[in-house]
């Protein structure tokens, strides 16, 4: 039997990032939040900020572990599965990743060390700054991978010269015009995602009347940012989609399942698209509410998927219901931010065990909606790898399907083994929750002065977080 | 005028690549000699001396395949499919023995498979690694700027033999680490497992420097023809000299000496394989000015790395200086 190796590569790139993605959005969130409650803990001298920061810190640990390996297997599979793509478009692209190891991957990789290993032998004001500095970095990484990607989508600031990519202005490169609302869009899906984690562990204690301390505290701070940032991210999304009508008018009309360009776009909620035969079957929607997102007129006409030859659609079935999903699970958390925020003003947030018992297994809704959103936008990019640029079937490497297949395999074998168990090490802390411990004294010369917060942690303070419960 | 960025970007390339096999090196050993050592006390000493460093040591191989990809990305679209099975099977063995370091801490006390996990990633690192520099150095059939060979042209005698040559060169690096850690009967222990280490390191030296010149004649040529030999004779001297410092130094007890000679080794052997490589990339076609990327990435990329690397090597030093001096049963918890 023939096996495409171009599929097979597809394939395996589909698979490893999809997992590597999962970390990198959780850990951009949490380095964050654990930055935040240190701050928190150094500013107030309240213990339960410092619990929570190292409680998130252990599940950090982890995730972070599993997104330096499985990152590392990108920034080789450039080279082993797309060696073409290295080739013609390296002058452009390569600087940006050079960009992304200097600026942000070893930030983060070696302040990780002191983060992690710090407790008792730094001072308070290193630990968060080697906190803040993971953040940073996981925020720098997001800012070059995301430009490259975008770059990919919309090709700017370069010349091609006998079937090779030449940079021609770097600015245009690295802010090519899908980069800003990308990279905006990602990174508030980001920190949703690790406010939906917290949420959810926050509602799994109150259920379980566990760490009534510390849960109050991860359950206000969770709702805050769902509430401003998911009605923030729609807002942002749908910038991103305009852009992407403009410079990619192809995958908007994927998107929408729109195949005729001469009649108005409705809304659709539900429909089979066909590609074969170019049209939807079953389709049931809003008539001319697409039109009004994109044009902003009912009547408004936009490019549909006839105005492009076959081999240059996108497949239009996993686009339209990828997106889907993305913007159903937003529509949800803004929901959930509407009745959260309201149960919280009406002062029964605490209190509502209907609502925290559902809330509990919300965790993976972020983690869904981002690689939806992926999803919709990479494969509406085909067939293009880079858009109008370079063929993805025209980058792949000379390497024949089995050596393909074989890796492929053992990447699933592997990856099932290490993130199954990585997923299972993560909820047996969570299940734990943060360990009321005390901090030893400081034994090494670095600390120059006790860590006073931790010591403050007496009576007093036991006492005056009652009164907040 | 020739373009001088392609050498700069070059030595670079060698830089990071000498960087990370000494600071991966000594963490890949560590990994290597947790084998040998059966305690369950002596293995959490063994791991928390690396735990704080290991991240930041492995950054240096994205930077080597990265920088590779920035400033030559006609070499990274060469050898990456033509070392397409050692490198997946390195990212593999890497993978494992990445997660074991927090698996092992949180899955305690049923942590066995993570240990194995831990010492079989390292060692098939190593292997892995010596085995593409092998593959590297023997060369790769190149046709219209593309990889033209087979898949499994990599696996030789000789590129298995690297393999070999250093992962005992990792070992003996983590040997002298934990020497530098550790106190007692660890610090006895792997002092002598070091002077072993020692004798396969030069056995190996020795080995790839007669096997290459007279396996490969562009080596040859290079060692053996004047001037070049007149300024090449010091290498083989410094290499017996510092590995006659090592030996009394682990002799006579010393604690840090064994380590930084063991990185004065490294070193050495390195300058001699990119002598006998450079300006080669690929082997035994492609130079580093025929595989450059345009002048105009090179030179944004060259920028960033001027301004960048000492930041990190500043900050990375700093962090070193913060976990410095001996690991102890007291500070081997994992701290959070």
């Amino acid at each position: 039997m023939e096996i495409d190796p171009v599929m097979l590569a597809r394939l395996q790139f589909a698979f490893t990032i999809s997992f590597h993605i999962i970390f990198p959005a959780f850990t951009i969130g949490l380095s964050a939040y654990i930055a935040v409650l240190l701050a928190m803990w150094i500013k107030t001298k309240r213990q339960r900020y410092q619990k929570l920061a190292r409680f998130w810190t252990k599940i950090f640990a982890v995730s972070f572990g599993m997104g330096v390996v499985s990152g590392l297997v990108l920034s080789y599979q450039f080279g082993t599965n797309w060696s073409e793509f290295s080739r013609i478009l390296g002058n452009v692209l390569g600087p940006l990743i050079g960009y992304e190891v200097l600026t942000a991957f070893f930030l983060e990789a070696t302040f990780l060390g002191v983060l992690l290993f710090g407790w008792g032998r730094v001072p308070q004001w290193l630990q968060l700054t080697a906190a803040t500095a993971v953040a940073v970095g996981t925020l720098m990484s997001a800012f070059w991978i995301l430009s490259a990607n975008s770059w990919m989508h919309t090709p700017a600031g370069f010349e091609m010269r006998e079937g090779i990519a030449y940079p021609v202005d770097w600015i245009k490169v690295i802010f090519n015009p899908s980069f800003p609302y990308r990279f905006a869009h990602m990174v508030l899906a980001a920190y949703l995602t690790t406010a939906v984690v917290v949420l959810a562990v926050a509602a799994r204690y109150r259920v379980a009347d566990k760490f009534p301390r510390q849960s109050p505290t991860m359950l206000k701070m969770a709702l805050g940012m769902i509430m401003v940032l998911a009605p923030l991210q729609m807002f942002f999304g749908d910038l991103h989609g305009l852009n992407t009508a403009e410079y990619q008018p192809a995958k908007i009309a994927a998107m929408e399942a729109h195949w005729d360009s001469s009649e108005p776009a409705p809304l659709l909620l539900f429909a089979w698209p066909d590609q074969q035969q170019q049209i939807n079957h079953a389709a049931f929607g809003i008539p001319g509410l697409a039109s009004l997102i994109i044009t902003h007129e009912r009547e408004g006409l936009f490019p549909g998927l006839n105005d492009f030859p076959a081999e240059d659609q996108p497949p239009v079935l996993p686009v339209f219901f990828s997106f889907r999903i993305m913007v159903g699970i937003g529509l949800l958390l803004i929901g959930i931010g509407l009745l959260g925020g309201f149960l919280w003003w009406r002062g029964k947030l605490f209190t509502a065990r209907w609502f925290m018992r559902p809330l509990q297994y919300v965790w993976p809704l972020g983690f869904i909606a981002l690689l939806a959103g992926w999803m919709t936008t990479e494969i509406g990019r085909q067939p293009w790898l880079a858009y109008g640029l370079l063929r993805t079937a025209d980058a792949a490497s000379p390497v024949p399907a089995s050596s393909i297949l074989v890796s492929l395999s053992l990447f699933v074998l592997v990856y099932a083994v290490v993130f199954g168990a990585g997923i299972y090490y993560i909820n047996r802390l969570i299940h734990k929750g943060p360990e009321p411990e005390v901090l030893e004294a400081p034994s090494a010369p670095m600390a120059g002065r006790p860590i006073s917060g931790a010591e403050s942690g007496g009576f007093g303070e036991l006492n005056r977080e009652r009164t907040n419960d | 005028m020739i373009d001088t960025l392609p050498l700069i970007w070059g030595l670079v390339l060698a830089f990071a690549v000498v960087v990370y096999t000494i600071l991966d090196g000594f963490d890949l050993g560590v990994g290597m000699l947790f084998g040998l050592e059966k305690s369950e006390a002596n293995r959490d000493l063994m791991m928390s001396s690396i735990a704080p460093f290991w991240d930041g040591n492995e950054t240096w191989l994205v930077l080597g395949g990265g920088g590779l990809f920035v400033a030559f990305p006609l070499a990274y679209s060469i050898i990456m499919p033509a070392l397409y099975i050692p490198v997946i099977f390195m990212l593999l063995a890497l993978i494992f023995r990445g997660v074991a370091f927090e698996f092992r801490h949180v899955a305690k006390p049923h942590h066995h498979w993570w240990d194995k996990a831990f010492l079989l990633g390292s060692l098939g690192a190593a292997l892995a690694q010596g085995v593409i520099l092998g593959a590297l150095l023997q060369g790769i059939e190149v046709a219209d700027d593309r990889f033209a060979g087979k898949p499994f042209d990599w696996l030789t005698p000789f590129s298995l033999f690297c393999g070999g040559g250093v992962a005992v060169g990792y070992a003996m690096l983590g040997a002298c680490w934990l020497n530098l850690k550790t106190e007692g009967e660890l610090q006895q222990k792997m002092r002598a497992i070091a002077v072993w280490l020692l004798m396969g390191m030069l056995l190996f030296i020795a080995l790839v420097s007669l096997w290459t010149p007279l396996v490969f004649p562009r080596i040859a040529d290079k060692w053996f023809s004047l001037p070049n030999f007149y300024f090449l004779w010091p290498v083989p001297t410094i290499t017996g000299l510092l590995a006659f410092s090592v030996y009394s130094a682990l002799r006579r007890k010393r604690a840090l000496w064994p380590f930084l000679g063991t990185v004065g080794l490294f070193i050495v052997s390195f300058i001699g394989l990119a002598f006998s490589t450079l300006p080669l990339i690929v082997p035994p076609d492609i130079s580093v000015y025929d595989a450059a990327a345009s002048h105009e990435s090179q030179l944004f990329s060259i920028l960033g790395v001027l301004i960048l690397m000492p930041v990190i090597l500043i900050y990375t030093i700093f962090v070193y200086y913060i976990f410095r001096g001996k690991v102890t049963p007291e500070t081997s918890h994992h701290s959070i």
